[in-house]
């Protein structure tokens, strides 16, 4: 499947530009996080990369092209008007796999997740975290080999965010390739085996997690490590 | 009021004597009616949801032509499909004309506008809701639209009972093709406006509350079967 090959990738909306042009091979290995300050272009690499957004310019290709291996989970969850079971059954559902075993599959990541409580209650009053929760689980439950992410823990409070990051590791370590993209610094370093920064809708820095931590080229970056405002 | 009164007793009494005329009549009132809301909203609900999730060059215009069909006049119908089912008519040689099946036909035109798009207006907002979802999941057209038509059935619920609404309550229409052929097509709008020309007013006020009674009790039997109020926020 790997490596995704991104060529003098531009996407622009009433001709005005969003990302790009930009040029970037994403490996096998990980996770990575894409970081950078807000409307930096990291939400429409993420799109660009899973394949849902329109590229106005360049190319993205992967190696063996099979988008059903890939799994997105959005900023804010989007959750289905039905069960927290039928919500985790949906994605099985859709490819059609036979019942016993998306029972099965439904079981174990309910539990996983922690909603066992509340499997057959809407997912619509589920809280923020747990939504979160079960909309990574929704997206794991095809046993993707790439998860895309963004900011999935930006509005949830801290032990959401650590019950996530543990799930994340868990599945990173499982196999499956985590691309990230991330506005809390701290999570980056949590997870992070390498790291692409992104400023004005190109990517300004990329490398190895310690060493854009430790030591960062450009001024942007490491302004913007510092904790200084970017324009 | 005397007039009120003396038609609400008029029901009263048809009710309670279990009126075999009555009976008959509601009955092809329910039965034409639900007939046409069942076979218009198989139709104009996929077609709603389709249209919500499907970009094509003449978009714009069938909304707009569909939401204008909405305001049909009845009469109107009613006499193109008596023209079309009369015996010189296209359509003569099925014997329809004059028949239930007649006014299903034209309850069926005047109605599906309506259900098509009160379900377009609801698939639009939850389409919005699950684009990003969907397309990630990679899901086919067809997939998206049994997708939102399953979780949007109660939004579809109040389709299906505008469309209700606006057919049992129809009279121009199913007159002209109906007839209001005693035993045969006659239904409580159409034996209203018969009752009132005879002036029986008791009686047609009568038969209105019986008419207003029989949609009153649809319509909550279907919300409660269906749950709308007691699982709340979908």
């Amino acid at each position: 499947m790997f490596p995704l090959t991104l060529s003098n990738v531009c996407v622009r909306r009433r001709e005005k530009s969003i990302l790009g042009p930009l040029d970037l091979v994403v490996d096998q290995e990980g996770p990575t996080m894409v970081i950078g300050p807000n409307g930096s272009g990291k939400t429409t690499l993420l799109r660009v990369m899973h394949g849902i957004e329109r590229i106005s310019e360049g190319t993205a290709e992967w190696a063996q092209p099979d988008h059903a291996n890939h799994a997105y989970v959005f900023q804010s969850p989007v959750v289905l008007r039905r069960t927290v079971a039928e919500n985790l059954s949906y994605p099985l559902f859709l490819i059609k796999r036979p019942k016993p075993e998306i029972n099965t599959a439904v079981e174990y990541w309910i539990e996983r997740i922690g909603l066992g409580k509340v499997a057959n209650r809407s997912a619509t009053r589920l809280s923020g975290g747990e939504r979160q929760k079960l909309a990574i689980a929704r997206a794991l439950i095809r046993d993707p080999e790439v998860l895309f992410l963004d900011e999935p823990c930006s509005n949830l409070d801290g032990q959401s965010t650590r019950e996530i990051e543990t799930l994340l590791l868990e599945t990173a370590a499982a196999g499956t390739r985590i691309i990230m993209a991330t506005h809390d610094m701290g999570q980056a370093r949590r997870l992070a085996a390498d790291v692409i920064f992104m400023k004005s809708g190109r990517i300004a820095e990329t490398g190895l997690a310690p060493d854009v931590f430790h030591a960062p080229e450009t001024s942007e970056l490491k302004a913007f490590l510092k904790g200084d405002i970017l324009e | 009021m005397n007039d009120i009164t003396q038609g609400l007793l008029a029901a009263l009494r048809l009710i309670v004597t279990f009126d075999a005329e009555l009976w008959e009549i509601s009955l092809r009132s329910l039965q034409v009616s639900l007939t046409a809301v069942i076979i218009a909203s198989a139709v104009a609900m996929p077609f709603g949801a389709f249209l919500a999730v499907q970009r094509f060059k003449y978009r714009r215009l069938v909304i707009s032509i569909m939401n204008a069909l909405m305001g049909l006049p009845p009469v109107v119908v009613g006499l193109v499909f008596y023209i079309l089912l009369s015996r010189s008519g296209p359509f003569g040689v099925f014997g329809l004309l004059f028949t239930p099946w007649a006014m299903i036909i034209v309850q069926i035109v005047i109605i599906s506008p309506i259900i098509a798009s009160i379900s377009h207006q609801a698939m639009r907002e939850l389409w919005a809701e699950y684009h990003d979802l969907l397309i990630s999941l990679n899901t086919s057209k067809w997939q998206r639209i049994k997708t939102l038509i399953w979780d949007g059935k109660r939004n579809l619920l109040t389709a299906g009972l505008a469309g209700f609404g606006r057919a049992i309550g129809e009279v121009g229409a199913i007159m002209i093709v109906g007839g209001n052929i005693e035993h045969a097509t006659r239904v409580l709008t159409t034996a209203i406006a018969l009752e009132t020309g005879k002036g029986d007013f008791a009686l047609a006020l009568g038969l209105g509350f019986v008419l207003i009674g029989l949609a009153l009790f649809v319509n909550i039997s279907i919300h409660w079967l269906s749950r709308t109020e007691r699982e709340g926020r979908w």
